[in-house]
């Protein structure tokens, strides 16, 4: 489990490349299923891994708005992806959960809830990505309400980050001051450094659960030189983001941009297929299904990931409040940026760039705040009134 | 950049889970709603609430949905609701019988401002099913009622069919401290009260507009045009409270769905001041 915050800091160490497997190892033998990135279907994705071999070795991406495309090279290089399509949110925050069942025998009902969750430990974790655990965070473990499914599975999991050796072609993380580097919520981060025929690792220490594990491995502590190594590739790192976000005053420019024009131009171009949300590693709808076996006896309560861009969501008796494109475009975008702050103290966008690689005809969250902000908040002049009964 | 905050103690109590209550009375209000009087068969002797909250009912199999308690918060020992049949899981909840089991989670939300009016004239207004979140205000306060002004109940129906509590609404009406007045959209040739929108009953309404607090449950223009009606009367927006309605799948702030601008309407609502979402009620499709 990550971060209690007092943990006090500890200098660099350094772990080598040859000792990954022995980490792997470690944790598994500490009871945690090992998630990582490993390359399948033409993707980075992030799935259980035994080994180091399954790491994308030598693999790199390059991303632009509607595209994403592996590419293979000689580096020895463990970590040179960016963003993949998955975030860890598929963890902990599943896209199919069973919240309950219930069972019916003479004329009543049972309710039981079970839930088995295995320890995760994740190894890859991005700066960004750590942001988006720690806003999901706040919405499932630190609002009014508690989801025990979700905290089951956020407390047990052993975080270890990768810092960013590269910048994706549609990151922003720096705009967001959420990356490149990770900065809290890890138990273990490191910092991936080839150089001079060497191969290794600068590991900051976040957690007590991460001292521990690092007691287990061959280490040493880090010298001056690596320590300002990982430094310039970081420093490199954050001077080439694919993206910029401008974000002074951003809340208040879109509370003032309800009846922007700009929501009827990216209306033309969204599909509303809901891949943005998706992707998103901060986006945490759900809509629940209620399904009975063939003889009634058994029913269950599924929750599904959904999403504001599809009808069904705002659906009311008589129909649907958002029923056009450019209402629900305007949602996704104002809740990420502007009304995601009121409600939970921070952006609900860490700049990790996916909803605008993966977005089937190339809209970009980035472009749409300029040409909002370009507008300065103007009225559309069809600024149409629609009564909802 | 927030803080990880992982490190306080959490409590396991699960909002997700409903607790089982049994059908101990059925009441038909009309051809087509209900109300259920529902007991705990988890051993609860009450079910404490305030005016204006609402629960999550679950029809085994079917669905859960967001209704609001009509019953007396004064006898919390019966759970009340009031529902319209509309579609899939009122239609199945009206087919269930005495002794029928349901789950029940709640109860949610904000409630109306039944203490702070204390004082006040008090101006109910209330469109079709919107009888039903505003009746535990109206008990409440009538078991109090010196301790507050004049009262007024404004009611809007479809029809004369339409009208909810109709007994009761006739004992009230018999009182010479409560004043009610019902208004249908469509009238039939025996009906020989007003005819047109609750709206209209506004500006001849007894009350003391710099000294009232005005309690509205409807449909969301219903709501919107009272308020205006009301503001002209000099009722200010702040003293005016509305309830508001959206898809709702989880009722404590998970499913994203209840969200209107930067609230959600499950945990911070559904009552709020009217002056709070005066301006979002303007704009299409929030
Ligand atoms: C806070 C609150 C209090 C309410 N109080 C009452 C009440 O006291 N009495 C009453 O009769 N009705 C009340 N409603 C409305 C009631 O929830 C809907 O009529 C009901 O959800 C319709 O479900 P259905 O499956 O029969 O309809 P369908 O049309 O089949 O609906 C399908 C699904 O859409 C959603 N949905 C449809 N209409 C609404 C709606 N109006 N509001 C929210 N979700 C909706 C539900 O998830 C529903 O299961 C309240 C709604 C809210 C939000
Ligand atoms: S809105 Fe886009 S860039 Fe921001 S966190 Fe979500 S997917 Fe990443
Ligand atoms: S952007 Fe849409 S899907 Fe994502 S959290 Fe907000 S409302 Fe939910
Ligand atoms: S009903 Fe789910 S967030 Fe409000």
């Amino acid at each position: 489990m990550a971060l209690p915050s007092s943990f006090p800091v500890s200098p660099p160490l350094i772990f080598e490349r040859k000792d990954l497997q022995k980490l792997l190892e470690v944790l598994n033998a500490q009871g945690y299923r090992v998630i990582g990135p490993t390359v399948r279907d033409g993707a980075v994705i992030y799935d259980e891994v035994q080994s180091d071999h399954e790491f994308p070795v030598g693999w790199t991406d390059s991303q632009s708005a509607g595209t994403y495309r592996l590419e293979k090279s000689d580096s020895k290089a463990l970590f040179a992806y960016t963003a993949s399509p998955q975030s860890w949110k598929r963890f902990l925050h599943p896209p199919a959960l069973t919240l309950w069942e219930a069972h019916r025998s003479n004329g009543t009902f049972q309710i039981t809830a079970e839930d088995a969750s295995p320890r995760y430990a994740f190894v890859g974790v991005r700066a960004c990505e750590l942001q988006a655990i720690a806003i999901q965070d706040k919405v499932f473990l630190y609002s009014e309400f508690m989801d025990p499914h979700y905290k089951a599975r956020r407390e047990n999991t052993f975080i270890v980050a990768v810092n960013c050796g590269r910048a994706g072609g549609t990151c922003f993380c720096v705009s967001m001051n959420t990356g490149p580097k990770a900065s809290s919520g890890f138990d273990l981060a490191l910092t991936e450094i080839l150089e001079d025929e060497r191969h290794y690792f600068v590991v900051e220490i976040g957690s007590e659960a991460g001292a521990e594990i690092m007691r287990e491995l061959p280490h040493r502590p880090a010298g001056e030189g690596e320590i300002e190594a990982a430094e310039r590739i970081l420093a490199q790192t954050a001077a080439s983001m694919g993206r910029e976000l401008k974000t002074d005053d951003l809340k208040e420019l879109l509370y003032r941009s309800y009846e922007s024009p700009r929501w009827d131009d990216v209306a033309r171009r969204c599909l509303t297929c809901g891949n943005c949300t998706l992707v998103c590693p901060t986006c945490f709808c759900t809509t629940v299904e209620d399904v009975t076996d063939l003889t009634g006896e058994q029913a269950q309560r599924v929750r599904k990931w959904d999403s504001c861009f599809t009808m069904d969501f705002s659906y009311i008796h008589g129909g649907s409040v958002r029923y056009s494109t450019k209402s629900r475009y305007r949602q996704w975008l104002t809740h990420k940026l502007a009304t995601w702050i009121d409600q939970f103290g921070t952006s609900g966008c860490v700049g990790c760039g996916r909803c605008i690689t993966w977005c089937p005809v190339g809209i970009d969250i980035t472009e749409e705040v300029q040409a909002v902000r370009a507008g300065g908040g103007k009225t559309s002049k069809k600024g149409a009134k629609h009564e909802n009964v | 950049m927030v803080e990880n905050l992982l490190t306080e103690k959490l409590t396991a109590a699960d909002p997700m889970l409903p607790g089982l209550f049994r059908i101990h009375r059925i009441l038909k209000e009309s051809y087509d709603t209900f109300t259920v009087e529902l007991v705990s068969l988890e051993g609860y002797q009450t079910f404490p609430f305030e005016a204006g909250q609402f629960n999550m009912l679950y029809v085994y199999g079917v669905g859960e949905i967001p209704v609001s308690i009509s019953g007396d918060p004064l006898h919390p020992e019966t759970l009340v609701h009031t529902t319209r049949v509309v579609g899939t899981v009122t239609r199945a909840m009206r087919e269930l019988k005495i002794g029928d089991v349901i789950g029940v989670r709640g109860p949610f939300g904000s409630a109306w401002p039944v203490q702070a009016a204390k004082g006040n004239d008090l101006v109910f207004v209330a469109g079709g099913i919107g009888l039903a979140p505003l009746r535990p205000a109206l008990y409440q306060i009538l078991a109090q009622r010196d301790r507050y002004g004049k009262i007024v109940l404004l009611y809007g129906c479809r029809s004369p069919e339409d009208i909810l509590f109709r007994k009761e609404l006739e004992k009230w009406r018999a009182r010479f401290d409560l004043e009610i007045y019902v208004t249908v959209d469509y009238a039939n040739t025996r009906w020989h009260g007003n005819v047109g929108v609750v709206t209209k009953l506004i500006p001849k309404a007894p009350f003391d507009p710099l000294n009232t607090i005005a309690m509205v449950c409807g449909p969301e223009v219903m709501m919107r045009f009272t308020a205006i009606e009301l503001q002209k009367r000099g009722v200010n927006p702040d003293n005016i409270y509305i309830s508001m309605e959206r898809n709702m799948k989880c009722a404590v702030g998970f499913c994203g769905h209840c969200q209107f601008g930067p609230t959600f309407i499950c945990k911070n609502g559904p009552v709020y001041p009217y002056s709070q979402m005066q301006n979002w009620l303007t704009m299409w499709e929030i």
